[in-house]
């Protein structure tokens, strides 16, 4: 039975990646590999004012002064990368006025990736600021949302039409000083989503962005700023595939979120990056600084993320409560397959009086892979009467994999209150045969069992993700049981 | 042709043999009733008919429509047809019991190359089963099995096997837990689904649950063999006796 089961899942793998197709448009790269001049041609192509261009190359000077020495305390292994091997820019030729110039091809590859470009957007209610490689290629339903005083639009547009948010907000979350990756995002990010919500507005609409890998052997270094500000509210989905290659591929994205007073973001993620084949060959490697800040009283940063996909995974959706009374959440659910491995968890970090947080994190891990939930929940002398609840919960599938659980919990107030659970399980034997003596597959019964672990966390998708994100489950673990 | 034919089934488990040879013939519309004392490869048997791993089969055959179905896949058995009552329904954390059905019935529906259930109908269908059952709506909202009680358990098997229709139905020891008037709505739900296109093989230690459910045929069995065989008489002598006799003989 096993060997049968190895047989078709090997097959299946190969398969499987529905989203491992190539678009063929003919792309403008700046040359191979990374230096002070390619920082100059990615700002020129962007026609960027001489302030972005100043920032870009303070932060290059502080990655090279890093000595290519990236973070090591993660439990990651992967070969050494070389920087210069890597494209830092490649857009689609075309400059587009509307999406009846957008090319077919490109239309045919949203296509395959389900998003809802054109009339769909409207219908479904989502505007969709679609990030093919590096430039963003139409934005949907853009004008109902101006109409209502939000800025939604790619953020090298945004740097040209209101540099004065950009200048106050940009790296005030996650400066260029952070952390290696950090640094080298800002030396050469080439676009993203930049989002403002004016004070009281409710967004109607959940705001949507599809990032896509496409071109071979580039980096993506997408870069976001979301700001709500006071009493205002949004909900953001970010949706990640890309092509399957041989080769593995960087993604190195930073995400800053801003709430003023009472004002709330929830941001939502489902990544499904090319894991990699089932022995390990190829995926990407998706090192990723998010965090946000609750600068305001009564504000709320809420973040779930489904991590289904990348061969490597280095993730730490945070927040920092400044408000007093401000609240910050983290759920997740991590799978790890195959060769597959994951670092990722949260950190929380408690200022203001009053401030909550939750963390509920589920790890799930198989094949050969190695699943590391890493927290920090810190409690600083002024949070008087800051609370966490943490609860890590991880399943094994399978007796070659491993799941690990990191928290660190630092307290200098006397009156805060920190709570943590963890638990560790694996699918019985006894839950797979009642499944299949109901007429469900092996497959079917992981995919349902896993999927009652993750519950908690699914339900906190907006719905038409959390469909999505339940097929992914499924999909993702696809031949790890035999 | 019998529905469902074992034919001189020796199996052990980790080396011991647990079943010496057993043969029995249910044919289409009947109930079959097997009863023994404790340790005599009453699960065993079931167990093996749906396929769970961990059993060794080193002679015989088992036979639905004259088929063997020893070499399938306990899912592939069950959209064949073949439904066990669990003795010990497994908890299934996070599932709703409602998600679960839905996924079983759709298992079935894919198998008859049908299109999954429409889920108002879905909702229809469930409700009047639990109606049968005198189960509260709500019930299926929860996760399956996670903190139901003994009798909650096994009538959301019977709500299972009543969804799914099965041909061959074993229900291992589904009166066990149960206080008199829960036996009374279990016997009922199975009642109903009696049927001439039906057999059902009923696995129980006491005569109490044939009274409720009554069976065509009774098979003694103690130490891996069938010892005796008889009508629904010979529940009452067992009832009245004991099984000293066959022990003994054994």
């Amino acid at each position: 039975m096993a060997a049968k089961q190895e047989t078709a899942a090997a097959v299946r793998s190969v398969e499987q990646y529905k989203y491992g197709f190539v678009t063929d448009i003919e792309s403008e790269k700046a040359p191979k590999g990374l230096s002070e001049d390619i920082i100059r041609f990615i700002s020129a192509k962007k026609n960027e004012p001489e302030w972005m261009l100043e920032w870009r190359l303070k932060a290059y000077r502080y990655w090279l002064a890093l000595g290519d020495e990236e973070p090591k305390w993660a439990k990651l292994n992967y070969p050494k990368i070389d920087y210069q091997d890597s494209y830092y820019y490649a857009a689609p030729k075309q400059k587009l006025a509307s999406m009846d110039e957008v090319d077919p091809k490109l239309l045919e590859t949203y296509k395959k990736l389900g998003i809802p470009l054109a009339e769909q957007a409207v219908l479904a209610g989502v505007a969709v600021d679609a990030v093919f490689d590096s430039v963003s290629v139409a934005t949907t339903y853009k004008k109902k949302l101006e109409e209502m005083g939000v800025i939604f639009k790619p953020i090298s547009e945004a740097v040209h039409s209101h540099p004065e948010l950009v200048k106050k907000y940009l790296g005030s979350v996650v400066p260029y000083t952070d952390n290696f990756f950090a640094a080298l995002n800002s030396a050469v990010f080439t676009d993203g989503s930049f989002v403002y919500i004016p004070k009281g507005l409710r967004c109607p609409m959940e705001l949507s962005t599809y990032f896509r890998i496409n071109e071979k052997n580039t980096g993506q270094f997408e870069r976001t700023l979301i700001i709500a500000d006071e009493g205002a509210y949004v909900s953001y989905l970010e949706g990640c595939t890309a092509p399957q290659r041989d080769e593995n591929q960087l993604h190195a994205a930073v995400v800053e979120l801003i709430t003023l007073d009472d004002a709330e973001i929830k941001y939502s993620t489902v990544q499904n990056w090319y894991p990699g084949d089932a022995e390990g060959k190829g995926g990407i490697y998706n090192f990723v600084t998010k965090r946000g800040a609750c600068r305001g009283k009564n504000s709320k940063i809420m973040w779930t993320q489904v991590e289904t996909g990348s061969a490597i995974t280095w993730k730490y959706p945070s927040c920092i409560l400044q408000g007093d009374n401000s609240v910050g959440e983290f759920y997740s659910v991590a799978i790890t397959n195959n060769h597959q491995q994951a670092d990722t968890g949260t950190k929380m970090i408690h200022l203001g009086a009053n401030t909550r947080s939750k963390i509920i994190s589920k790890g799930i891990s198989a094949g050969k892979a190695d699943n590391t939930y890493r927290g920090l929940v810190r409690i600083g002398p002024r949070a008087d009467g800051a609370r966490n609840y943490t609860q890590c919960d991880s399943l094994l599938i399978g007796d070659k994999c491993g799941a690990h659980t990191v928290p660190y919990i630092e307290s200098r107030n006397p009156t805060a209150q920190t709570e943590h659970e963890a638990t560790t399980s694996k699918i019985s034997e006894d839950q797979l045969f009642y499944c299949q003596q109901r007429g469900m597959t092996e497959e079917e019964a992981v995919s349902l069992i896993v999927n009652g672990f993750c519950r908690e966390v699914l339900q906190t998708l907006p719905m038409e993700f959390a469909v999505e994100a339940q097929k992914l489950v499924g999909i993702s673990l696809e031949g790890s049981v035999g | 042709m019998a529905l469902l034919e074992i034919k001189n089934l020796h199996v052990s488990v980790g080396g011991k043999k647990i079943l010496n040879g057993i043969s029995l013939a249910l044919n289409a519309g009947e109930v079959h009733a097997i009863m023994g004392p404790n340790g005599t490869g009453k699960s065993t048997l079931s167990n093996v008919i749906a396929g769970r791993d961990g059993y060794d089969v080193t002679e015989g055959q088992v036979l639905l429509d004259g088929q063997d179905i020893l070499a399938m896949e306990a899912d592939e058995r069950a959209r064949a047809g073949v439904f066990l009552a669990f003795q010990y329904p497994v908890e299934i954390p996070g599932v709703t019991t409602s998600a679960f059905l839905k996924t079983a019935i759709n298992a079935k529906r894919r198998a008859e190359g049908k299109p999954e259930i429409d889920a108002m109908e879905f909702l229809k269908l469930v409700k009047a089963k639990q109606k049968l059952l005198s189960m509260p709506d709500d019930m299926i909202k929860r996760a399956l099995n996670v903190g139901f009680s003994g009798g909650e358990k096994k009538r959301a098997e019977v709500l299972q096997m009543t969804l799914l229709e099965p041909r061959v139905a074993i229900l291992d020891e589904t009166d066990s837990g149960l206080d008199i008037d829960a036996l009374k709505i279990v016997s009922e739900g199975v009642n109903t689904l009696r049927g001439p296109d039906r057999t059902f093989l009923i696995i129980t230690h006491y005569q109490r649950l044939l009274n409720y459910i009554v069976p065509d045929h009774v098979h003694v069995l103690v130490g891996g063999r069938v010892v005796a065989s008889g009508g629904k008489e010979l529940a009452e002598q067992l009832e009245a006796e004991g099984y000293a006799r066959y022990l003994s003989a054994a």
